[in-house]
């Protein structure tokens, strides 16, 4: 891989990953015996590592001119196989927190292994790590071959890359010792914030610079996604992030907002981190995989342009609806709930499109349990935007806020559309990376569909459960005019619902360990492609002429 | 409208910008006002800020990650007022960076705890949840006991707080380390300190039943038991007043 770098580029390379083990050098001195110095060392050793691997590879000969008439794939690979083992171990630890709830003696006296630390394990792990690489690899994947053209150098995708799973790696490192600024979804400290800040725009840049070489006309309707994503996710992260710290040797830091504020600020980067991370990032994926297996275009052109916009305008308004009845002033939770409504439109237009394109093509998803990944997780999608938009109303939000249904909610989105949708396009992609006929094993496909499916539906059912017994319990009066049930009354309630849960995301897991398997077993064993076969999967060089709008390929 | 989406999907940079704008409004639009607009927060010169004990106790609470499973926010519902207290007002957060309302709650919400317990059952509640409560799935807590407290750098904590709002005076700053010592050891030299800076009705004992050392438990039990005691303003308001109240069916 290193020998497909230029020299020059293998000098930059160097150089990047030196000066980052300097930064860590320098952290793990100056942040001695905080945890800051802890993730000085952490820095220090993943780049010693980067340094070591560019070093391998850094005397091979110049890579031949010839590659630049192929897509830069490489990173791709890698940024395939990174989200597997991160939705392995993030999936884990999903379960692992579930079980807690219902077995709370499991953290045997120390302290890492506790609920609290834990659960951003999770989160992270899930969203960022396995959620946050697909994008990364599907975007390229989906920038190149759209504007069909190559990315402009092969650095850049690299620093990326890798730089977001050090981000990724801080984060989750950090919670097991207790460092967390307890913004749900942006828990990390201060020093991984600006690091992202930088690994982001240099992303934003390179997606920008092939676009730029684009031998389209258009920007295919993808990109507008992947682009929203990086865009808004910046702007939210850098808002939201605003801190003050103790001092430039400790991890410790003080938001720059408090209370009413600090509360409107956090669940608006939160929502939107739902709407432009787990929504648009995803819908970007959907229109690129799902057209291409089911090979049919996009049913409607306008429709998605009608969604795009209306997701863009008025998700950024809903994060308010997180606050209802709390101190927040009465107008700012009233257009949170207005526009949450509103939002239905635009997200089942696309909920819609999605199905609408599967028109003549339903036997297919019979057949192929990739697309059916894909049609599934649309439904989900159409899902999980209905009940967000209900669960927004503000009379509906007072008995479900605070329990398990929005954690049922949540799951709804993040199983049954996130992570089926990236299934999906990662089933789709790895035989076109890896040059295979086709996956390893199909059956193995089918059987990963049903475990993901059966997970997130007994998942799923037994918070909606759990969480209205829940806040019907909390509400419930007795004749006398009393409350009729303490709190732990709900606590054991939940109990039986809690296991069912656990038993739910082991499900899910071994879903996905399955396919890691069936991957894993593509790269090595499945049946190669045919040099004719693989010519088709090119970029267009300088000079020819580019082909139809639409730009499937 | 679509001829001008025509000619904007061929524009990258175009596109860029016009995602931009289109995303910024709504965040305009509901986050700028509530820093000017005068009734977001209540004023209340009875506020009062937290001592460096009860901020190490908040810090502890932040990275236990307790917000995920306690909120810290009473609603104004009926059934909320009645089972934890008076519901939450703006300025009972107005020095907590970050807040803390939470977002689920697998346990209670804490909002109104302060006070409500003594601190032999916080001790006890925290070194083992099912010794008072055996239906509970918390974690137990035990090593909370056995960690002396970092109090080195509490000066620089609450400097970064003053950094962002928080009206801490440079005495506050200054024996910020030797306040955090003096509100666990009632009997110290360092005791009188803490009741001159923070006012008479500072919670100053030890907390965790050991005045020979402070312990992060200490720090924690004195943070819960002063929440939703900051101020009187939640007890003093009129809004108990049922009219402003939601019923439910």
């Amino acid at each position: 891989m290193i020998s497909q770098l230029t020299k020059g580029e293998r000098q930059l390379a160097l150089f990047i990953s030196i000066a980052v083990a300097f930064l860590g050098l320098a952290m793990a001195g100056a942040g001695f015996g905080n945890p800051l110095g802890f993730h000085g060392f952490i820095v220090l050793l993943f780049a010693l590592g980067v340094t070591f691997l560019v070093l391998s590879g850094y005397f091979a000969a110049e890579p031949s001119p010839e590659r630049l008439k192929q897509y830069y794939d490489d990173p791709i690979k890698v940024g395939v196989i990174l989200s597997l083992v991160w939705g392995v171990i993030g999936m884990f630890m999903g379960v692992w927190v579930a079980a807690l709830l219902a077995w709370p003696e499991m953290t045997f006296d120390a302290a890492w292994a506790s609920f609290g630390r834990l659960r951003p394990v999770h989160t992270t792990g899930v969203i960022f790590g396995f959620g946050g690489n697909a994008l990364i690899a599907t975007s390229f994947h989906v920038m190149q071959r759209t504007s069909r053209a190559r990315m402009p150098d092969q650095f850049s995708p690299w620093f990326v890359l890798l730089g977001y799973n050090l981000f990724c790696l801080l984060a989750v490192t950090g919670y097991f010792i207790g460092v967390t600024q307890s913004k749900e979804y942006a828990e990390p400290e201060w020093y991984a914030d600006i690091w992202l800040v930088v690994v982001w725009v240099t992303y934003l840049v390179l997606y920008l610079r092939t676009l730029a070489r684009r031998q389209e006309p258009h920007i295919y309707v993808a990109n507008w996604y992947y682009l929203a994503f990086i865009l808004v996710v910046a702007m939210l992260h850098i808002v939201n992030n605003l801190a003050m710290p103790i001092s430039l040797t400790a991890a410790k830091s003080y938001s720059a907002f408090s209370g009413v504020q600090d509360a409107m600020t956090q669940w608006w980067y939160g929502h939107n981190a739902v709407a432009f991370f787990l929504t648009a990032g995803f819908l970007g994926m959907m229109y690129y995989y799902l057209p291409k297996r089911a090979e049919r275009p996009i049913f409607s052109y306008r429709l998605s342009i009608v969604s795009f916009w209306g997701i863009t305008f008025l998700y950024m308004w809903a994060g308010s609806h997180h606050l209802h009845y709390t101190a927040l002033p009465h107008w700012v939770q009233t257009l949170g709930m207005t526009f949450s409504v509103m939002l239905l439109v635009p997200s089942w237009a696309s909920a819609a499109n999605a199905l609408l394109t599967l028109n003549g093509a339903w036997h297919k998803v019979r057949d192929d349990a990739t697309l059916r990944f894909m049609m599934v997780a649309a439904v989900f999608y159409g899902i999980s935007t209905f009940e967000g938009s209900f669960l927004a109303i503000r009379p509906v939000n007072s008995l479900s806020h605070y329990t398990d249904w929005t954690v049922g909610h949540v799951h709804a989105g993040a199983l049954g559309w996130v992570a089926l949708i990236t299934f999906g396009a990662i089933y789709t992609l790895a035989p076109i990376l890896w040059k295979r006929q086709r996956m390893y094993s199909p059956a193995l496909v089918e059987v990963h569909f049903w475990l993901a499916l059966a997970g997130t539906l007994v998942y799923v059912f037994a918070m909606w459960n759990s969480g209205i017994i829940q806040g019907l319990m909390w509400r419930t009066y007795n004749e006398s005019g009393t409350l009729t049930y303490s709190f732990i009354d709900s606590l054991v309630a939940m109990h039986p619902y809690y296991i069912a849960r656990t038993i739910g995301g082991l499900l899910f897991l071994a879903g996905i360990v399955v396919g890691s398997y069936n991957i894993w077993m593509t790269i090595r064993r499945a049946p190669g492609l045919e040099a004719s076969e693989t010519r088709q999967d090119e970029p267009v060089t300088a000079g020819a002429a580019p082909s139809s709008v639409s730009a499937g390929e | 409208m679509f001829g001008l989406h025509y000619n904007l999907e061929r524009r990258s940079i175009g596109l860029a910008v016009a995602i931009i704008i289109v995303a910024s409004i709504g965040g305009l639009v509901e986050i700028a006002p509530l820093f000017t607009i005068d009734e977001t927060v209540e004023e209340d010169p009875d506020m009062r800020v937290y001592t460096p004990l009860e901020l190490a106790g908040r810090n502890i609470y932040i990275s236990e990650g307790c917000y995920a499973c306690h909120s810290q926010m009473v609603r104004t519902l009926r059934d909320e007022v009645e089972r934890y207290g008076p519901y939450s007002l703006a300025v009972e957060s107005q020095y907590d960076h970050p807040m803390l309302w939470g977002s689920k709650r697998t346990g209670p919400d804490l909002a109104r705890v302060g006070g409500k317990y003594s601190d032999a059952w916080h001790v006890a509640h925290l070194e083992d949840p099912r010794d008072v409560v055996p239906e509970s799935v918390m974690p137990s807590y035990a090593w909370l006991s056995r960690n002396e407290l970092e109090r080195e750098d509490l000066d620089k904590h609450l400097s970064a707080m003053r950094k962002v709002g928080v009206p801490y005076s440079d005495a506050m700053i200054e024996n910020a380390p030797e306040d955090a010592y003096g509100q666990a050891n009632p009997d110290s030299s360092r005791a009188e300190g803490v009741a001159e800076r923070y006012g008479d009705d500072t919670n100053i004992r030890s907390f965790d039943g050991d005045p020979e050392r402070v312990t992060e438990m200490d720090a924690l039990v004195a943070y819960l038991q002063i929440l939703g005691r900051l101020t009187d303003a939640a007890q003093d308001q009129p809004a108990l007043d049922e009219s402003e109240l939601v019923e439910e069916e």
